[in-house]
């Protein structure tokens, strides 16, 4: 049960770490396309710097490793399979958040794909047809 | 906003280098012999906090430039490369579940592009 929990925990400040990042990486400006970083590599310590230099970035990156020190002490000693139905709701909280905190709009495809993407990721633990 | 196909492809090399990232990590993890300095002086677990770095600067670069309900979702593509190698590296076998949930997971990423490209 303290592992369920912990995992839902990790779930929600995950997709709050995702929003964050979201914030900073918009505001990090520059459109980069992957030829951009095969001509200059540089690019990537550039964005990398963005994780001291912009606070959005930073703090997301800040709520990602809590999220992870979370979730390994959540998954030690246990079966990760039982809980992929739980980190699956990282999807519906992320989506929930973008829609609600940036406004994003969102068409009948996108829902019906990220339910699809719940339910696939939820099953990945399965052993054999219950 | 119509998310622009370079932040896609963005994605996709992300998920793909995160993937390796989970191998090393796993890799160092099964080296701990406990302690900060044996962790420090693991390279598999170095290696793989960098391979993690280096997806999340792809990651930064792509949703920089589109939504995330259709860039975040995708990066489920990265359990595609974690399982493959899962079974190549540790000989984590196939199962039911890993199949049809990879499955399922392909067709809603199809989805949501779908959606995307009719604006």
């Amino acid at each position: 049960m303290r592992s369920f929990l912990l995992v839902f925990a990790c779930t929600v400040i995950g997709a709050l770490a995702q929003l964050f990042l979201k914030t900073g990486a918009s505001q990090m400006g520059a459109h980069v396309t992957l030829l951009d970083v095969v001509r200059s590599p540089s690019l990537i310590f550039r964005y990398a710097f963005g994780i001291i230099s912009n606070p959005s970035l930073f703090f997301g990156y800040a709520l990602y490793g809590v999220n992870t020190i979370l979730l390994a002490m959540a998954l030690k000693g246990r079966e990760l399979s039982k809980l992929y139905p739980i980190i699956a709701l990282t999807y519906v909280w992320v989506t929930l958040l973008s829609v609600f905190v940036l406004h994003e709009h969102i068409n009948f495809f996108r829902v019906v794909g990220i339910a699809a993407i719940v339910f696939g990721v939820s099953i990945l633990g399965l052993k054999r047809v219950p | 906003m119509k998310t622009p196909m370079g932040a896609i492809v963005l994605i996709l090399i992300s998920s793909f280098v995160g993937s390796f990232g989970a191998v090393f990590l796993k890799l160092g993890a099964e080296r701990m012999s406990g302690g900060i300095l044996s962790m420090v002086k693991n390279y598999w677990l170095a290696l793989g906090i960098c391979l993690y770095l280096l997806s999340s600067v792809f990651f930064i670069m792509a949703v920089a430039q589109g939504d995330l309900t259709l860039l975040y979702p995708m990066v489920s593509l990265g359990y595609i490369w974690t399982l493959v190698w899962a079974r190549i590296f540790f000989k984590e076998p196939f199962t039911l579940g890993k199949v049809a949930g990879l499955a399922i997971i392909v067709v809603g990423v199809a989805l949501i592009n779908l959606g995307n490209a009719g604006g």
